[in-house]
């Protein structure tokens, strides 16, 4: 077994859901969450809020900083994750396609460093 | 029943080698779950094999002597790399601990090798060079050389593509039946591409590259041979067809003056007849089963053009129909503009040039050279002339600019 992190692509360019599409995202989501749950490939998951919420802090050089806003210009964002346990890669693209679905967004799949398990 | 031995060169070696590169190395993988070491154990095989059998003769069967060598050097190569770091050697494990799964009867460990290779999540000119690399056994200076890369470029794409294979665990499996279809339309795909490159290079200085193109077949032909094991799809034999008839025509395609030779004006008495009668076989039993795909419909067309020694006897409609349904299964503008070629045949270039105006193919060589000719026969020569210096400028190939420089001229 391996394991793959599913990330969830978010586009700064989305129309922002409504509240009912929220709902219903949330349900669908959560029961593509029991699946995996109930199929043993579950190890972690999480929604973040938005990405005007996020901070940079760089320790790397003499003394560390602290910036506001992402670190990164790009369009694209992680909007949320799975952290999976799949048998190889087609394993783990059956589950992203179910992911992508419930989430309504792309998904990125991509493995762990074995060493670093 | 051995080949007599000491009587072969080193260049017969090669060959051999090349034919058996793809089913030991498939064999390698499978028993040690790894590419790199597959191939890096079948390389100094193939070095002693080099020294040897010049010298000696070829063994009788030369496959199972470059596994039982390769096999030696894997296991050494193995029990170095566990000592060094066992969790890395680990990882680059393609093998999971799962039992094999009931995949049907597949015997063949090639068929698994390709479904890897022209796997949906390798980008797909690293499918290229990697079916070329692992199951035509082309070495990877030769591969960069048909692409015309440098073989810098062409061993880092195959070398990440590895890496991606083992680090992400693309499996070497026969794709499961839900799967198996549409995994096999991308292995053919891979294959008409490689065919594709060589019948007409997209740039460098030769009007083809026969080599590739050859090649080509010859996968086609191991995939027929190996597809067995999930039922023998008919595309896969429409697809050999198809490549069989249009390189059956090689030899009048390109005139001694280095320029493209139209199907209307070639001389069909250098059509090599043994392709020509084998792609038709092809085309029969394709008829036969009656469960029509593009390659399928391409080669019957092939077997249209082909079944007559006399250009000015083609069956049009019969063309043409059989361009219809092939809109119908694959519907691009380049089908369109091919079907609208048999169409002037059929209802005449009036007819035609409105279709083949409708397109949206500026881009492509063959859309302003198919309207430069239609509007030649409407009488327009100004339109035409226009028209073929359009063609010259969307293309590169030398032989193809050769052809429409001088179809303007005249």
């Amino acid at each position: 077994m391996t394991q793959y992190m599913l990330s969830v692509v978010g586009n700064v360019d989305d129309a922002v859901p409504t509240d009912d599409e929220m709902q219903e995202m949330f349900a669908t989501v959560g029961r593509f969450n029991d699946t995996l749950q109930e199929a043993g490939k579950w190890v972690f998951a999480g929604g973040l809020a938005p990405i005007t919420t996020a901070t940079v802090v760089d320790a790397t050089g003499e003394r560390p900083t602290v910036t506001d806003g992402p670190f990164s210009e790009a369009k694209e964002f992680l909007g949320g994750f799975w952290i999976i346990e799949a048998a190889d890669l087609d394993d783990a693209l059956d589950w992203a396609k179910q992911g992508s679905a419930a989430c309504g967004a792309a998904v990125e799949v991509r493995p762990f460093d074995a060493a670093s398990q | 029943m051995p080949a007599p031995a000491a009587a072969r060169g080193s260049d017969a070696v090669a060959d051999v080698v090349r034919t058996e590169y793809g089913r030991v190395v498939a064999g390698l993988i499978r028993r040690y779950g790894d590419i790199g070491v597959a191939e890096d154990a079948l390389g100094e095989a193939i070095v002693i094999a080099l020294q040897r059998w010049p010298r000696d003769g070829v063994p009788p069967n030369p496959a199972g002597w470059l596994t039982t060598t390769a096999s030696r050097k894997a296991l050494d190569h193995l029990r170095r790399e566990k000592v060094r770091d066992e969790k890395y050697a680990e990882a680059a494990m393609l093998t999971d601990d799962t039992p094999p799964e009931a995949s049907g009867p597949v015997k063949d460990d090639r068929l698994r090798l390709i479904f890897t290779c022209c796997h949906p999540a390798l980008a797909e000119p690293a499918r290229v060079a990697l079916t070329l690399r692992l199951l035509g056994g082309l070495t990877v200076a030769e591969i960069a050389s048909a692409f015309l890369v440098p073989e810098t470029t062409m061993a880092q794409r195959i070398t990440r593509a590895k890496g991606k294979i083992a680090r992400a665990r693309i499996p070497y499996r026969v794709p499961a039946p839900d799967d198996l279809a549409e995994r096999l339309d991308g292995v053919l795909a891979v294959l008409y591409l490689i065919y594709n490159e060589g019948y007409l290079s997209s740039s460098g200085d030769g009007a083809d590259r026969q080599d590739l193109a050859d090649e080509a077949i010859r996968l086609t032909r191991q995939v027929q041979s190996i597809a067995v094991g999930v039922g023998s799809p008919p595309e896969v034999d429409g697809l050999l067809a198809l490549m069989l008839l249009s390189r059956a025509r090689r030899p009048a395609r390109i005139g001694a003056d280095g320029r493209w030779v139209t199907l209307s004006e070639q001389d069909r008495t250098l059509w090599d007849l043994g392709l020509i009668e084998e792609g038709h076989a092809l085309v029969r039993e394709c008829l036969r089963r009656n469960a029509p795909g593009a390659y399928q419909l391409q080669a019957a067309i092939q077997a249209v053009h082909t079944d007559t020694l006399e250009a000015s006897a083609t069956d049009w409609g019969q063309v043409l129909a059989l361009y219809d349904q092939l809109v119908r299964v694959h519907p691009t503008p380049v089908v369109e503009l091919n079907r609208a070629v048999a169409l002037a045949e059929v209802d005449g270039p009036h007819v035609a040039l409105a279709v083949i105006d409708a397109l949206e193919l500026t881009a492509y060589a063959p859309w302003h050279a198919s309207r430069a000719e239609l509007l030649r026969r409407l009488g327009r020569a100004e339109d035409a002339t226009h028209a073929y210096a359009a063609a010259i400028a969307t293309t590169q190939n030398p032989a193809e600019r050769a052809w429409l420089a001088a179809r303007r001229e005249t």
